[in-house]
């Protein structure tokens, strides 16, 4: 592999990326879910069911850690470029961050 | 990419960054003990403030994801110039249409 | 050449032969204590295939010709030992720096690298009227603080060959020519800078860096050209916006 591939940065970059690509296809089907209320709250009930499957609660968990691995990972971005910032362990600090609100919200759907 | 797209794109951002915050501690609120449509509607019918803070939100991920995905498209496939540009721009009015209806549904 | 004394083990050492088109060709070479890779590839080519082509030229660090990549990585062959690079084993893989047309085995064309530079306007620009007096720039100032940081560039390549946003678009200006340009934005005497803003945000410049740092990695004297390029993001921005440097 690459030398510049195992580095921390790049790492960082492409787990931004990725989550980005990840929640660009999500929220077209996050939107269209909402607009069964369109149809009355049973519509939108009935499509919540459809989630209560395990692999719809995996999926949803990976939003979730995707939406925070995009938003720690930018706000590193945005303190370098912004904030003069000149810290590379933002990035695994930034992952372990998004790994806190994923591990979060495990435990809150556990708990639902 | 232009300095103007790349504003947009970093000043949507921090738009986002702090939607998003809000965002996912009302989500991780209001998941506990599951969630129904019954709950998400009671919480968003009527309620202005929630309508105003989602279509702030709606208008700023339109912007910031096709520049996003711009990005990526230009420079991991031969795709690029104004056919490039003109079906972003189709996938922002898309993710604005789409996001819109969806505020409205909770809404009205 | 003689040896000190027979040496403890042999290396496997793998170099690419040819241009865009070629392959690697095996040779073994006595592996000897305090070694670097350029006296390896020195040793190779007079010893055993003189038609191998790299460069180099002060052999100190001073330079920068050397650069090459040694087991996937950019660096100066020069001031790399090969106890370094092989760890526990005696593999090594030499390749001419990416992201450059190579001319032959491990030389590789750098015109284009310079052109960016110049495109990025990396070079001083005096104005058309000379200065009535010599400009007083005190060291400790902000911006001479910031030009220090960055000024050490010596061209030597291996920024550009790390970058990635270099392999995916080629027409990306690249760190080097951007940090130059860094240095020069902060130049208060420089009256150039409103054409230089210009230069470095069009869809090739500063914007298009993605902060994936590989070349504040890998900068053999240290720089970090992320840095300028953050800052030629916001100069670029001001400038924009309200069309001041």
């Amino acid at each position: 592999m690459r030398a510049s591939h195992t580095q921390r940065g790049f790492i960082a970059a492409m787990l931004h990326r990725l989550s980005g690509i990840a929640l660009a296809i999500f929220l077209p089907l996050h939107f269209l879910a909402l607009a069964t209320a369109l149809n009355g709250a049973n519509a939108l009930d009935a499509f919540l069911e459809l989630t209560r499957q395990p692999l719809v609660k995996f999926a949803e968990w990976g939003i979730v850690v995707a939406l925070a691995v995009h938003m720690t990972l930018g706000l590193r971005v945005l303190a370098i470029e912004f904030f003069d910032f000149h810290e590379k362990t933002l990035a695994a600090l930034s992952v372990c961050v998004a790994a806190v609100f994923a591990v979060g919200f495990v435990f809150i759907l556990n708990a639902g | 990419m232009s300095p103007l797209l790349f504003m947009a794109q970093r000043l949507t951002a921090f738009v986002l960054a702090l939607a998003v915050s809000a965002h996912l501690a009302t989500i991780l609120y209001a998941v506990r003990g599951g969630l129904s449509a019954g709950e998400i509607l009671a919480r968003t019918h009527g309620n202005v403030a929630f309508m105003l803070f989602y279509g702030v939100f709606v208008v700023a991920v339109a912007i910031h994801a096709p520049i996003g995905l711009r990005s990526i498209i230009r420079e991991w496939t031969p795709w690029r110039g104004r056919t490039l540009d003109l079906a972003l721009v189709l996938f922002s009015l898309f993710l604005l249409a789409l996001g819109f209806r969806a505020v409205y549904a909770v809404y009205a | 050449m003689t040896a000190a004394a027979a040496p403890d083990s042999v290396l496997e050492v793998e170099i690419w032969r040819g241009a865009e088109d070629g392959s690697f060709q095996e040779f073994r070479t006595p592996q000897r204590e305090h070694q670097t890779v350029l006296d390896l590839v020195t040793e190779i080519q007079r010893e055993q295939d003189p038609t191998l082509s790299y460069r180099f030229a002060c052999r100190v660090g001073i330079c920068g010709s050397c650069a090459m990549v040694v087991n996937g990585r950019p660096r100066w062959t020069c001031r790399t030992r090969v106890s370094e690079v092989i760890g526990g084993g005696h593999r090594i893989k030499l390749e001419p720096l990416r992201n450059f047309p190579v001319v032959k085995d491990l030389t590789v064309e750098m015109t284009q690298f310079f052109d960016k530079w110049k495109n990025a306007r990396g070079y001083f620009e005096p104005g058309k009227t000379p200065a009535e007096d010599f400009a007083i720039v005190p060291p400790a100032s902000k911006k001479r603080r910031e030009i220090d940081e960055h000024i050490e560039c010596i061209g030597c390549g291996v920024c550009y060959s790390a970058c990635d946003v270099v392999a995916w678009d080629k027409d990306y200006l690249g760190p080097a020519a951007l940090n130059r340009a860094w240095t020069l934005v902060n130049d208060v005497r420089d009256k150039g800078n409103a054409e230089r803003l210009d230069a470095i945000s069009q869809s090739e410049g500063c914007q298009a860096c993605h902060t994936h740092m590989s070349c504040t990695e890998f900068c053999p004297k240290s720089l970090a050209p992320t840095y300028s390029i953050a800052g030629l993001k916001r100069a670029a921005f001001r400038h924009s916006l309200w069309g001041k440097r």
